[in-house]
């Protein structure tokens, strides 16, 4: 799963949704591949303004990968391909294989198998 | 017309076969009008340029063999007039998750071609997919057009939803009764809706004024005639607010009634 993808999960317990607690979830164990692709710039100044900067910053963390920008990038920052292309490593060419992502509010893990997450829940929690 | 993804590499014990309903869905968002309408709703170069420049976000739930989230992406500059969209597929089926990986990689692969002529160069990204019950695992308000090719013929009971481990298992050291038992389980989960086909579907339309996107969301939705839609579009118009249903695409005759029929749901912003 292409690490872009946790921006747009949050936790599938109903109760969870309103808690700001639950997003974004928190990787666990993750088991990291880079997939080489094609730098579009483009491509990647129309998909910064759809991304949780904040959220995005606290996966990078939890990942190990080097801090990112304090904040999202606008402007002439847009321009900067040095910064594109980190981002571009970042969102689209890293890949999480094995692992979980848990919720901050109530704790559930997910597990992630061979690039999918598994967002089923057990009936208890349905 | 444009090429169907190819599905060579499905097995279809536990996963729909690409069938009429699947078709439909093709055609009628690749048709002029559809396209047209998408493209001018999801222009990277509109007026209001925060709004939508931003890459929409395409959701399927429940994409099988992944042929129409393989399409959508592999032509996502003739429906959307342009090709970073973001597509993410969501099936309780584990297989069917693995395969719409493989089928929408491949079809972008072949379809969006290095050609120098092409005024477009840019490659579609497929982002992943994710074993989830309908919407359940996403942000509210994230998405900006969401799919569903629901299981909809009308059957005695719903079956229930796949635990959360039993896919874990291995098949391999499966008995032959206890794979066949399996598969059509699983087969069931692709089709069967519950009283009036209705139940999967019902779950999904209450889900989808918090799924889409204020401002852009858009939903493609499939009925067959035994589900009832027009009192459906009756239903989704009395949520107020602009909400607006309408018929996009059709196929084939029953007893007068078009036997598919495909329905856009979206706000109409004053
Ligand atoms: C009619 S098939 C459509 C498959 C494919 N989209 C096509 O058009 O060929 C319905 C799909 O929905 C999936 N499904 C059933 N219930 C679901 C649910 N609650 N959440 C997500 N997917 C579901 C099934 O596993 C199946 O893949
Ligand atoms: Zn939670």
């Amino acid at each position: 799963m292409k690490l872009i993808t946790a921006n747009f999960l949050t936790c599938a317990v109903k109760g969870c949704k309103a808690s700001p607690a639950s997003f974004p979830l928190h990787f666990r164990d993750a088991e990291l591949e880079l997939q080489e692709l094609d730098f579009q710039p483009d491509f990647i100044r129309n998909i910064v303004p759809r991304i949780d900067w904040h959220a995005l910053q606290i996966m990078a963390n939890e990942l190990g990968f080097p801090k990112i920008l304090d904040k999202k990038p606008e402007g002439d920052e847009l321009k900067d391909e040095q910064i594109l292309k980190e981002l571009h490593r970042l969102l689209l060419e890293t890949h999480i294989n094995e692992g979980k992502l848990t919720c901050g509010n109530c704790g559930h893990e997910y597990l992630i198998k061979e690039g999918i997450a598994n967002f089923l829940l057990p009936s208890h929690l349905v | 017309m444009l090429p169907t993804p190819c599905t060579s590499h499905v097995s279809f014990d536990t996963i729909y076969e690409p069938s009429e309903d699947s078709y439909l869905f093709l055609d009628t968002l690749a048709s002029p009008s559809e396209s047209a309408w998408l493209t001018q709703r999801f222009n990277a170069t509109s007026s209001s340029p925060n709004q939508s420049t931003a890459s929409p976000l395409v959701v399927e739930l429940g994409t099988g063999s992944g042929v129409v989230l393989g399409f959508v992406a592999a032509n996502s500059q003739v429906i959307f007039g342009r090709r970073d969209i973001l597509p993410l597929g969501i099936d309780v089926n584990r297989n069917a998750c693995i395969a719409t990986r493989e089928t929408a990689n491949k079809a972008i692969k072949e379809r969006q071609t290095d050609n120098e002529s092409e005024a477009n160069c840019q490659k579609t990204v497929y982002l992943s997919s994710v074993m989830a019950d309908l919407g359940s695992s996403l942000r509210p308000g994230s998405v900006d057009v969401l799919m569903f090719n629901p299981p909809y013929v009308p059957s005695e009971d719903l079956p229930r939803l796949p635990s959360v481990t039993e896919q874990d298992v291995d098949e391999s050291g499966m008995s032959r009764s206890a794979k066949f038992e399996r598969d059509s389980y699983f087969l069931s989960l692709t089709y069967a809706g519950g009283r009036d086909g209705m139940e999967t579907t019902d779950r999904l339309l209450e889900e989808i004024p918090g799924l889409l996107a204020p401002g852009r969301g858009v939903a493609y939705v499939l009925f067959c005639a035994q589900n009832r839609p027009q009192e459906v579009k009756e239903r989704i118009r009395a949520w107020g607010d602009g909400w607006q249903a309408a018929t996009v695409g059709n196929s084939g005759q029953q007893a007068g009634w078009e036997k598919l029929v495909i329905v856009r749901i979206w706000k109409e912003t004053a």
